[in-house]
């Protein structure tokens, strides 16, 4: 498939933001407390609501007549562009905790440079979505410093958490060319030069925690190249299998 | 949602004092509202706490159902809205408990009664969403049911329990529009579409005419929660009227109704319909559903799996207030 780079950038800011927008409401009525199916359903809805603006902008710079939903169900595996970060499974609540602070620490950052953009739509997005990612790294934060200062059980459950999910975040401050083309135009956001912001603020509630920064170690990524991870195709047949069985249906 | 009458027994009234009795009663009659700290019979707050826990207990459970299939929803704007709305249903949930504890009854212990099968909730959550068309049928029917149970407890004598009707009536009448327009494309796509629209209403709308709770003929219990304006209108009354607004809605989008009884009665100008099966009533109320060994198994799961959660909770804010105490000692 050949895209555009203004293309392939907007489907990835939509792919990372609808797939873990799908992981939490996969939360719904299963959670520690009603409060907190109010608050994964909230964080949800944000992630899902910015996943169809950029899905809407993406499908128009492409100009080939795809809307949001052709390009959430009717594409494969490989064509999706998310980081292997926002794929991995819910796991315990830390765990989900520990992946929301993650991506929304990288994220806030990001949609605040991305409102500078010259590119008008991104910029109108990114304006939005800043206010609302601001309180997912608030929420998270708050949780995993709860969770790490709070019984043995929870601390232990915690660590390992972000023991297991530390290396995925590597992958959020890669570029590539499409990515550095758009970045000399003034469009896109180069993602290293948000790392330092990221780290401040992962640092502060892991020490808050009083967890442990995990040392680098090697990191899978691909996700935006489109290898995934095995889990990936689960979400896919899950969410696509009305699309998929029923081809050309309105809903 | 989601309440459903269940055909609550009145509490015997312990005798308590007449003269307090009777200004309580003559405060309800002349319509105004009772207050947290308002004297109040024993009977009005023990049938009360059951009710409000009741209804607390159906939204909670009631997100089940939806939210399986949430993950699976055909759009992305099918996909926001059922979220939303099933998250509502958690926000209802967490109104109910807070008028439920204006009684004097905690969370903790309302939840427990649910866990351990002693509490009871809405019987049409024991039924499985086992397609799509069951979210436009439950958003039509089950909401739709349940705003004809729910508008008249708007106006229920308890002022904490009808303010938070007043706010979960404006949501559920969205729901069931949102509803009923699933139904509406559903039943004017294609074939299979429309196939999964009549199954859907074949599954859905008996047990939604059965929400309304036995007949009045049944029901023996209703005179003092109507003297004690908890209640307004009968079962019987309700269930018509939900009849009444719901067969020409479905009539209109082509489907048909799974019952031969059903025609316009020209001389009532009511719609007549079949006899409901009582036995199924009874017995999806026991237990023995389709989905209430699985929907109970997943409370308690969730309960079960984020007790370390909220213990962490506890732990740390203890942590922080002894951090804090010990600051402030030290500053002194």
């Amino acid at each position: 498939m050949h895209e555009t780079p203004l293309f392939a950038y907007a489907l990835r800011l939509a792919d990372n933001a609808l797939i873990l927008g799908h992981r939490l409401s996969e939360w719904i009525g299963h959670s520690p407390a009603l409060e907190e199916d109010l608050a994964l359903g909230n964080m949800g809805l944000d992630l899902i609501g910015q996943a169809r603006a950029f899905y809407a902008y993406a499908g128009e710079v492409e100009g080939k007549g795809r809307d949001e939903d052709k390009l959430a169900y009717l594409r494969d595996a490989k064509d999706w562009r998310n980081v292997l970060l926002v794929e991995q499974p819910n796991g315990d609540f830390a765990a989900t905790m520990i992946r929301q602070l993650l991506f929304a620490a990288y994220a806030h950052p990001l949609y605040a440079a991305l409102t500078k953009s010259k590119d008008q739509t991104l910029a109108a997005i990114a304006a939005k979505a800043e206010k609302e990612i601001a309180y997912h790294v608030r929420h998270s934060g708050e949780w995993v410093i709860r969770l790490g200062d709070g019984t043995a059980e929870s601390y232990a459950r915690t660590q390992e958490a972000l023991d297991e999910l530390y290396a995925y975040s590597t992958e959020l401050f890669e570029s590539d060319d499409v990515e550095r083309a758009l970045i000399e135009a003034g469009i896109a956001v180069d993602p290293a030069v948000l790392r330092p912001e990221w780290e401040r603020t992962v640092n502060h509630v892991f020490s808050e925690a009083t967890l442990k920064t995990p040392p680098q170690s090697f990191a899978q990524t691909g996700g935006r190249s489109g290898r995934h991870s095995e889990h990936f195709g689960y979400i896919l047949a899950d969410m696509q299998f009305l699309q998929r069985t029923y081809p050309g249906a309105a809903w | 949602m989601y309440t459903q009458a269940l055909n609550v027994k009145d509490e015997p009234t312990a005798a308590g004092d007449p003269v307090l009795e009777a200004r309580f009663q003559a405060h309800v009659d002349a319509e105004l509202k009772i207050e947290p700290n308002d004297w109040m019979p024993e009977g009005y707050r023990k049938t009360l706490t059951r009710q409000i826990s009741q209804h607390a207990h159906s939204e909670i459970v009631g997100m089940l159902p939806e939210g399986n299939w949430i993950t699976r929803a055909p759009t992305l704007r099918r996909k926001a809205a059922l979220l939303a709305k099933v998250q509502d249903e958690g926000g209802h949930g967490l109104y109910l408990y807070s008028a439920a504890e204006t009684l004097g009854t905690s969370r903790e212990q309302m939840f427990e009664q649910l866990l351990s099968g002693k509490a009871k909730y809405s019987s049409i959550f024991n039924y499985p969403t086992l397609t799509w068309a069951d979210i436009g049928a439950i958003g039509w029917l089950v909401d739709g049911a349940a705003i004809m149970n729910q508008i008249p407890l708007c106006r229920c004598s308890y002022g904490p329990y009808a303010r938070a009707m007043i706010r979960i009536c404006k949501e559920e009448s969205f729901h069931q529009r949102q509803g009923y327009e699933i139904m509406m494309t559903l039943a004017r796509g294609t074939p299979e579409q429309k196939a999964m629209a009549q199954d859907a209403l074949n599954r859905w709308w008996w047990p939604s005419v059965m929400m309304f709770g036995p007949s009045d003929t049944e029901s023996q219990h209703s005179d003092q929660t109507m003297r004690w304006k908890i209640k307004r209108f009968s079962n019987d009354d309700l269930r018509q009227k939900f009849i009444d607004a719901t067969v020409p809605q479905g009539h209109f989008i082509g489907l048909e109704f799974p019952d031969k009884d059903l025609k316009f009665n020209q001389e009532t100008q009511h719609w007549d319909f079949g006899e409901i099966d009582w036995t199924e009533f009874k017995r999806v109320i026991a237990g023995d559903g389709p989905c209430n060994k699985q929907r109970m198994k997943q409370r308690r799961a969730a309960h079960d799996n984020g007790r370390w959660v909220r213990e962490a909770a506890l732990a740390y804010a203890e942590k922080r207030r002894n951090r804090e105490a010990a600051a402030k000692i030290a500053a002194e």
